[in-house]
């Protein structure tokens, strides 16, 4: 970026506040915190480490991220823009999420930073009490704004990460699992909602899609409780399951399920259900032509 | 766009290229029944591989298709429905009730292969 584009901005973003005045002030302010730029800023790793904030970090690792948080926080103020802050934030939660750094601990460091750089300008302008004035007027919003949006990027942060961890284990609940060639089983656990319902859907198409399945054994054995909504959801799977050219069977309805289903009156006509797995497998071999036999059963008729 | 439709022994292959407008599968339709008869088939087969779509007019007039070819004595088979497709149809309701579906064209002349063997045996007897 150029420097007088970085002017343009700054008059930008200030001037509907306060004009020509506020841009002067925030510069007269970037000016300071860059001269006392080392001093400053090993005051707030000593604040830091003071207050018991990142004790999942090295003192090193410490003072590294400050440099770099101060860097980019002096830049955000003198540019107006908070994009390259915003990148940075994401990219400093992206490390040290994993490390187990809280929300309260980010929150604390920029709040501590807020408060070291509001205290030099105190100890700088408290000769003038108005122009100490106007110079917090100036510093105040943008500090506010930068401690927001480090805040903001933390939690979306974390946010991103615990849907990827949601949706992993998602994925892992449903597995779809193939028995013998063209012969799938889906072993469903636990409680479905309309959305795993659906993406339970998607994973068996495409399983039944890449394995060229004929039939279909879905066990529902492990599904404690059923509404219409995922009875529903189910009569559907077996219709779309039926467009690709495969049957399927339902199988370990338990008798409460049985009784739910035929109380709420959910069309279950086109369901094929079979007792428990063992049958639905069984069915499902005769379905397909084939027949598992007992070894000992044809090992008389090779012999001879 | 018209649906070219081949015929393969016993069996007419009409196979979507692209998406279809509402006249092309009323002439489809209209063409299918007509060579069931002309060519004697037992069986036609029409592959949706290449529709990432199919609206309710769509799914209606295949449905209807395979009726009417049921009543000129052949069957129909609609051979591969994307998996984004079924769900979609399914969700609208669309799930081509009575109407034969397979995996793809291999798996629906399998199909139509079995049926007309049955069919032979117990009516041509031959």
């Amino acid at each position: 970026m150029s420097k007088s584009n970085k002017e343009v901005d700054v008059k930008k973003v200030t001037e509907p506040v306060r004009g020509e005045t506020t841009a002067a002030l925030l510069r007269e302010l970037v000016a300071h915190l860059r001269q006392n730029r080392t001093q400053l800023r090993q005051e707030w790793a000593r604040r830091i480490t003071e207050a018991k904030l990142l004790t999942a970090m090295s003192q090193e690792e410490i003072f590294a991220e400050a440099t770099a948080v101060y860097d980019n926080y002096v830049e955000a103020l003198e540019t107006g823009t908070f994009e390259a802050l915003q990148g940075y934030a994401r990219n400093l939660s992206e490390r040290i999420i994993p490390r187990g750094v809280e929300t309260h601990e980010v929150v604390g460091i920029v709040l501590l930073l807020r408060d070291v750089l509001a205290r030099s300008l105190f100890a700088k302008y408290q000769h003038d009490f108005a122009l100490l004035n106007r110079i917090l007027d100036a510093y105040e919003p943008a500090a506010n704004r930068i401690a927001n949006t480090v805040a903001v990027g933390f939690v979306q942060e974390r946010e991103r990460t615990i849907r990827q961890q949601q949706e992993a284990i998602r994925e892992l609940s449903t597995p779809v699992l193939q028995v013998r060639e063209r012969l799938l089983i889906l072993p469903i656990i636990g409680v479905i909602d309309p959305q795993r319902s659906r993406q339970l859907t998607e994973q068996l198409l495409r399983g039944i899609r890449t394995n060229r399945a004929k039939v279909v054994v879905i066990d529902i054995t492990g599904v404690a409780a059923m509404d219409s909504n995922v009875a529903n959801g189910l009569v559907q799977t077996v219709e779309a399951s039926r467009l690709l050219g495969a049957t399927v069977i339902v199988t370990g309805l338990s008798p409460e399920i049985a009784q739910t289903l035929v109380t709420i009156g959910v069309d279950l006509t086109k369901m094929n259900t079979v007792g428990d797995l063992q049958g639905g497998i069984e069915e499902a071999e005769r379905l397909l032509g084939v027949k598992a036999v007992p070894l000992s059963l044809i090992e008389p008729q090779t012999k001879s | 766009m018209e649906v070219p439709i081949l015929k393969q022994g016993d069996f007419l292959i009409a196979t979507f290229q692209a998406a279809l407008t509402d006249e092309d599968l009323l002439q489809l339709q209209d063409a299918l029944v007509a060579r069931v008869g002309k060519f004697r088939s037992h069986g036609v087969i029409v592959d949706v591989t290449a529709l990432d779509v199919m609206d309710s007019f769509a799914a209606r007039t295949l449905r209807a298709l395979a009726h009417m070819v049921r009543l000129r004595g052949a069957e129909t088979v609609i051979v591969g429905i994307q998996p984004e497709v079924a769900f979609a149809m399914v969700q609208l309701g669309l799930s081509l009730e009575g109407v034969p579906t397979a995996l793809d064209l291999e798996e629906g002349l399998a199909q139509l292969m079995k049926a007309s063997e049955r069919k032979g045996a117990t009516f041509r007897g031959r």
